[in-house]
């Protein structure tokens, strides 16, 4: 048992487990900031009083919510950047890192947009009315009296969509960023004989990532909960 | 729709028609020129030449590339739902269980499948049975595909049946006791079809998940649309192009698993006690089915 553990450990100092997860959670961070504010202009599209809008932003949504992420990832390298020769960095890892983050913020935009849907909805309709009664127009009551109330009522889905994309920095692999799965690929493959330490030390990072934004979001909804 | 939107607006006087009749236009006309920048790029560079798409109308693309894909894709799909089903009805109540042993295991199994990305698994599968000899060799990665997807959705439709059963009224419970049922048996006759039958819009939005998952086999060598559309675009030069058609089979499909969804929980929501939105439901918000 304990050749099996001083051989698994000397895994750690061939390769960089951790330098492969700060790929991810950079990932993770980037995308984020991406999709909220993609997700957030498109929510604003989708409740607006604009035919036009409202139906691009419909169409946004289904389009990206009903494709598979593996699909967008493969088009923006295989498609727009190998074929077209469309390039976000003239860093060779960069580019990658970059179209990873691209797709991962459209296919997530999607559902940062449903999640925020579904916090307007939320709100009570006495509270747009009396914003209507004191003169507020669209934008002004969404921005000061509807948004405040309805991104409290959309933290537990935002914070599921968070999660989501945690994991889903992962499908990154199709895009050519060296992260966790692919080394966690090459780890096995070097030593097949403790795939299954190499995959539970794997997974459990992910538990630990996981873990602790599912109880903040939890907390956060209860503490920042409207009083109705 | 329309019910829930209108919320932010009054029905629009005169002048606001006129204001928003405008931004119509300009709405229209932003999506246009987005639309004619990309596809004048397109063109600049060659990629909407015929030459580039008659190959995806013909016979042989599709006799022997994107139909055998799609079936390939449908076939592990399949196995999944019906395998994460399973999985699902055992965790779930085994979540539910009166003795807090099972509770706990059954716990712990759902939390940490629901933590783990797809891919991990699939990854792990297919490294894993390759090298355990269990099944041939050349159904290594039908198996990794269907049993990462099984794991990871099983944990989720574990999770539904049981906000299902909480979401029932308490009388129904309440009324299986009074006429002398079990607890368990309360559950297994009076509580668990009705929660079923209410979550059932929730679960064929789960089946979405499941069909777009399956293109993660792309990374495992598994022979699934997705990877034969790459094959296709490689062969033909037109690796664009064909991952548009693909993309937009999945779209078809998962569009009409999300209306069949919306349908079910209109039909089905006078057949039980709980709630059956499936896309506008807080149980929906909670498990996004992203």
């Amino acid at each position: 048992m304990s050749d099996y553990l001083t051989d698994f450990v000397s895994l750690f100092d061939q390769y960089d487990v951790l330098a492969a997860f700060w790929v991810n959670l950079r990932l993770t961070f980037f995308a984020a900031l991406g999709s909220a504010a993609l997700g957030a202009l498109i929510a604003l599209m989708r409740i607006s009083p604009i035919a036009s809008l409202r139906l691009l932003g419909t169409g946004y949504v289904n389009l990206f919510r009903n494709t598979p992420l593996t699909i967008i990832l493969v088009f923006l390298v295989l498609g727009v950047w190998s074929q077209l020769g469309i390039s976000l960095s003239s860093d060779f890892d960069q580019n990658f890192f970059n179209w990873a983050v691209l797709g991962l913020s459209l296919y997530h935009a999607a559902f940062v947009c449903e999640a925020i849907r579904s916090g307007v909805n939320t709100v009570p309709a006495g509270q747009a009315e009396a914003a209507r009664a004191i003169g507020l127009s669209f934008l002004p009551a969404a921005r000061l009296i509807i948004f405040p109330q309805a991104l409290r009522g959309a933290i537990t889905p935002l914070g599921n969509t968070l999660i989501a994309l945690t994991k889903n920095t992962t499908v990154a692999a199709a895009a050519s960023v060296t992260e966790i799965s692919s080394l966690m690929k090459t780890m096995i493959e070097f030593r097949p004989d403790v795939i299954i330490a190499i995959f539970l030390v794997v997974a459990l990072g992910f538990v630990l990532i996981v873990v602790p934004v599912g109880l903040l979001t939890t907390w956060a909804s209860r503490k920042l909960a409207v009083k109705r | 729709m329309a019910k829930t939107q209108n919320v932010l607006f009054d029905v629009q006087g005169p002048r606001s028609r006129r204001v928003s009749a405008a931004l119509n236009v300009v709405g229209v006309l932003l999506a246009a020129a987005l639309a004619w920048i990309v596809l004048s790029e397109l063109a600049e560079q060659g990629q909407l030449d015929a030459s580039k798409w008659t190959p995806l109308l013909t016979a042989r693309t599709w006799e022997n590339f994107l139909l055998p894909g799609l079936w390939d894709t449908l076939r592990a799909a399949l196995l999944a739902v019906v395998l994460s089903i399973a999985f699902g009805l055992v965790f779930g109540l085994g979540r539910l269980s009166q003795l807090a042993p099972v509770r706990f295991v059954c716990t712990v199994v759902v939390e940490f499948f629901r933590a783990v990305p797809v891919l991990v698994m699939m990854i792990f599968f297919y490294l894993g049975i390759g090298r355990a000899g269990l099944v041939e060799p050349s159904n290594v990665p039908f198996w990794a595909v269907v049993l990462g997807l099984m794991f990871y959705n099983g944990a989720v439709i574990a999770e539904l049946i049981r906000s299902g059963v909480h979401q029932l009224p308490k009388g129904q419970r309440e009324a299986a006791l009074v006429i002398g049922l079990t607890p368990s048996r309360s559950l297994r006759m009076i509580e668990l079809p009705q929660a079923l039958t209410a979550m059932l819009p929730s679960m064929v939005s789960q089946f979405v998940v499941i069909l777009k998952d399956t293109a993660l086999g792309y990374i495992i060598t598994y022979p699934e649309l997705l990877a034969s559309g790459r094959r296709l675009g490689a062969g033909d030069g037109n690796i664009l192009q064909t991952l548009f058609v693909v993309a937009l089979v999945f779209v078809l499909i998962n569009y009409l698993l999300t209306v069949l969804a919306a349908w079910l929980s209109r039909f089905l929501s006078f057949r039980t006690g709980g709630a059956t939105r499936a896309a506008e439901g807080p149980l929906a918000a909670e498990e996004a089915t992203v």
